[in-house]
C-alpha cells in the first residue's frame, strides 16, 4: 500500500510536468492550428540559459527562474513574428515544417554551444521527503507539482478573466470576425507563442532535475506531452492537463506493477496508450466530436 | 511534347546511373550507392509527405525495421542477403499499416507528432529485447558479395543492388501516384472534407499510403545494412528521419523525379557539404565548428532557406527554369503547371 501511494505521488509530479508541456501544445494549436513540433526543443533550450543563470547548475536561485520565463515568453514571440508570421500565406504544412526546422536548430545549437554532455540541474526543493502514516512523500514531488498548477492556475485566470485574454480566445476562435472588431491577431498570436515557451519552460526546469540535462531530453517528454493532449481530446486545455496527470499516473504504476515494462519500454507504451486511445474514443477523454461544416 | 518529357527524363536517368561506376572512384561509387537507397526512400516518403499531404518524423525507424530484418535473417538464419531486401521492404511495411490505421484517424499534422514517438519507441524497444537485436551493441554483417557468379568490387555490387531497387521503384512510385489511387491521395491531400464528400475514405487512404511508404524504407534500410555492414540503435536516431523530410522539401515534395535531387542532397550533405559549410563559417568567425551539434545546425537552416526561398525544392526551380518564355506559351500552360506542394 505504502508503494502504492508513492508511486501515485510521483506520477501526479511526472504527470504534472506532461500536463503543463501538453497545455503549451494546445495553446499553440487553439490559436494558430499549427503544431509546435520545437515546442520541446525550446523548452529544452530555456532550461540551459537557466542553468547558465545558476552559474551552470550550482544552486537553484529564484531570480534565474523568473528571469528565464522572461527570456522564454520574448523568445517565443520573437520566433513567432520572425519565423511563423512570414508564413501565415502558406499552407499548414510549410508552418509545420518550418518548426520541425527549428526543433533541429534549437538540438543543433544546444549541443553546440554547452555540448551534449549530460548536466546536473539543480531543484529548489531539498530532496528529503515527508513520513505520512509510512507513506514517503518527496517534497520535491509536490513542488514540481504545485509550481505546475500555480502556473495553470495563473494561466487560466488570464484567459478567464482579462480582456486581453478574452481577445486571444476571440482570435483563436474565429480571426476573421476578431480583426473586423478590432483585434490585433497577429500581435496575440505572438503573446500565445510566448505563454506557451514559458509554460514549455517551466516543465523544462521541473523535469531537469530528475532526468538531467541534455539536449534530447525532451523528446521523449515531447511525447508524453502529446499522449497526454490526445488522452485529453487536443483542443480541451482543462483536458490536457487532466491527461498528462492520468499518463504520469498510468506510467509509474505500470512500470512499478507489471514486470515486463521496463524503463526501456516507457516510450513504446505511451505511444500503445496514444494509439489504443485513437482507436476507441478518438475525440479523447475531454473531446467533443468535431462536426465541420464546409 | 509532355508525354515525352518523363520516358525521356527516365532513359537519361538510367543512362547516367550505369554510366557513372566507370567515371568516379571507388569510394565515390560507394557513396553513389547510398545515394541509391537514399532515393528508395525519399521516393517512398514522398508519396506519403508530397502526395497524401501527411508528414511523418518516423521513417528512419523503418528504415531500421529493414536494417534489422535483413541483419538478422543473414546473421541468425544464414539467409543470403539479396533475398531479404523484398522481404524486409514487407515486414517495415506490415509495421507500417499496422501503425497507420489507427495513426490516420488524425488529421493534418498530429500524424506528424505521433509518428515522432516512432523512433524513440524503436530505440527502447531493440534495447529491451536484447536476445532478438543484440541490445546496445547490435550485430555485425558479413560483407556483401556479388550473386550470380560475377566477380566484382563489393563497391560497385552494392551501387548495382541499391540502382537495380532505385530504378525498379521509382516507375512503380509513378504507376502509384497516377492512378485512381493516387487521385484520392492528392484529393485528401487537398482537403480531407471535398475528399470525404467524394466518397474517398481518407482513412484508408492514409493507411495505404503510410504503408507503401514503409515498404519502400524498408527496403532502403535493408540496402543500407548492407552498405554499413552492421546495425545497432545509434544507426537510426530520429536525425535520420528528419534528414529524410529535409530531403523531401530539397528535392521538392509532390516531385518524385525530385527526390534524386533529395537523395543527393541527403548524401552528400551528410558526408561533404555540411562540413565544407561549417569550414566556410569557421573561417567568418572563429567558433567551433567541428563540435557536435553544428551538422543538425545545417540541416535546419537549409530547410528554413529552402521553405522561404524555393519551397517547392529543387523540381520547382528546374520546373520554372525549364519553362517557356511567357509571350511562347499557350493560356492554358499556366494550369498544367503544378505549384508542389510544402
Amino acid at each position: 500500500m505504502q508503494t502504492f501511494f508513492q508511486t501515485l505521488f510521483t506520477g501526479l509530479s511526472d504527470g504534472a510536468v506532461y500536463g503543463s508541456l501538453a497545455l503549451a501544445l494546445v495553446l499553440i494549436y487553439k490559436a494558430t492550428e499549427v503544431i509546435n513540433f520545437a515546442q520541446g526543443e525550446m523548452a529544452m533550450f530555456t532550461t540551459y540559459i537557466a542553468w547558465a543563470l545558476m552559474d551552470h547548475g550550482a544552486a537553484w536561485k529564484w531570480w534565474a527562474f523568473f528571469a528565464t520565463l522572461a527570456i522564454a515568453f520574448l523568445g517565443g514571440a520573437a520566433i513567432q513574428q520572425t519565423l511563423i508570421r512570414p508564413l501565415e500565406r502558406a499552407s499548414v504544412l510549410t508552418a509545420v515544417m518550418a518548426t520541425i526546422a527549428l526543433l533541429v536548430i534549437l538540438n543543433g545549437l544546444a549541443g553546440w554551444i554547452w555540448s551534449p554532455q549530460l548536466q546536473f540541474f539543480p531543484s529548489p526543493f531539498p530532496t528529503s521527503s515527508w513520513d505520512v502514516g509510512g507513506v514517503h512523500i518527496a517534497k520535491q514531488d509536490v513542488g514540481t507539482f504545485g509550481i505546475v498548477m500555480a502556473c495553470v492556475l495563473v494561466l487560466w485566470l488570464f484567459f478567464r478573466f482579462t480582456k486581453l485574454g478574452l481577445a486571444m480566445r476571440a482570435g483563436a476562435l474565429n480571426p476573421a470576425a476578431a480583426r473586423l472588431m478590432g483585434v490585433r491577431t497577429s500581435w496575440l498570436l505572438a503573446l500565445g507563442w510566448g505563454f506557451a515557451a514559458a509554460l514549455g519552460a517551466v516543465s523544462g526546469m521541473m523535469v531537469a532535475p530528475t532526468i538531467f540535462l541534455t539536449p534530447n531530453m525532451m523528446q521523449a517528454v515531447l511525447i508524453y506531452a502529446f499522449a497526454a493532449a490526445v488522452l485529453g481530446g487536443l483542443e480541451s486545455p482543462v483536458g490536457a492537463v487532466a491527461g498528462g496527470l492520468a499518463l504520469g499516473v498510468l506510467l509509474n504504476m505500470l512500470g512499478q506493477y507489471v514486470h515486463p515494462v521496463t524503463t526501456e519500454l516507457r516510450l513504446p507504451v505511451a505511444l500503445a496508450i496514444l494509439l489504443v486511445v485513437l482507436l476507441i474514443k478518438p475525440a479523447g477523454l475531454f473531446g467533443r466530436v468535431v462536426v465541420r461544416r464546409v | 511534347m509532355r508525354r515525352l518529357t518523363l520516358p525521356v527524363a527516365f532513359a537519361v536517368l538510367v543512362a547516367v546511373v550505369v554510366v557513372a561506376p566507370f567515371a568516379v572512384s571507388n569510394y565515390r561509387t560507394y557513396q553513389l550507392a547510398l545515394v541509391g537507397l537514399f532515393l528508395v526512400a525519399l521516393l517512398g516518403l514522398d508519396v506519403l509527405t508530397g502526395f497524401t499531404g501527411q508528414i511523418s518524423l518516423g521513417h528512419g525507424a523503418f528504415m531500421g525495421i529493414g536494417a534489422y530484418t535483413t541483419t538478422i535473417l543473414v546473421v541468425d538464419h544464414h539467409w543470403r542477403d539479396l533475398w531479404t531486401i523484398p522481404l524486409a521492404g514487407v515486414v517495415a511495411g506490415i509495421v507500417g499499416l499496422a501503425f497507420g490505421i489507427p495513426a490516420t484517424r488524425f488529421a493534418g499534422p498530429y500524424l506528424a507528432l505521433a509518428t515522432f514517438a516512432i523512433p524513440l519507441s524503436f530505440i527502447g524497444v531493440l534495447k529491451r529485447f536484447p536476445h532478438f537485436t543484440g541490445g546496445n551493441v547490435g550485430k555485425n554483417l558479413p560483407q556483401t558479395q556479388a550473386e550470380f557468379g560475377w566477380h566484382t568490387s563489393p563497391s560497385i555490387w552494392l551501387y548495382t543492388i541499391s540502382w537495380v531497387c532505385a530504378l525498379v521503384m521509382l516507375p512503380l512510385a509513378f504507376w502509384i501516384v497516377r492512378g485512381r489511387f493516387g487521385r484520392a491521395m492528392r484529393a485528401v491531400r487537398d482537403s480531407e472534407i471535398a475528399s470525404t464528400a467524394n466518397g474517398v475514405s481518407t482513412a484508408a487512404t492514409k493507411t495505404a499510403a503510410f504503408g507503401i511508404s514503409a515498404f519502400y524504407c524498408g527496403v532502403a534500410g535493408a540496402l543500407y545494412a548492407l552498405a554499413i555492414n552492421y546495425v545497432n540503435p545509434d544507426t537510426f536516431p530520429i536525425d535520420l528521419s528528419i534528414l529524410l523530410i529535409v530531403g523531401i522539401v530539397v528535392g521538392g515534395a509532390g516531385s518524385l523525379y525530385g527526390m534524386v535531387f533529395g537523395a543527393l542532397f541527403v548524401e552528400f550533405i551528410r558526408i561533404s557539404w555540411g562540413p565544407a559549410i561549417l569550414d566556410l563559417f569557421s573561417k567568418v568567425h572563429h567558433v567551433n565548428t567541428h563540435a557536435p551539434g553544428s551538422g543538425l545546425v545545417v540541416y535546419g537552416v537549409v530547410l528554413l532557406v529552402v521553405l522561404y526561398v524555393a519551397p517547392a525544392g529543387v523540381a520547382g526551380l528546374v520546373r520554372s527554369a525549364t519553362r517557356l518564355p511567357s509571350f511562347l506559351r499557350r493560356k492554358d500552360d499556366a494550369s498544367l503547371s503544378d505549384p508542389g506542394l510544402v
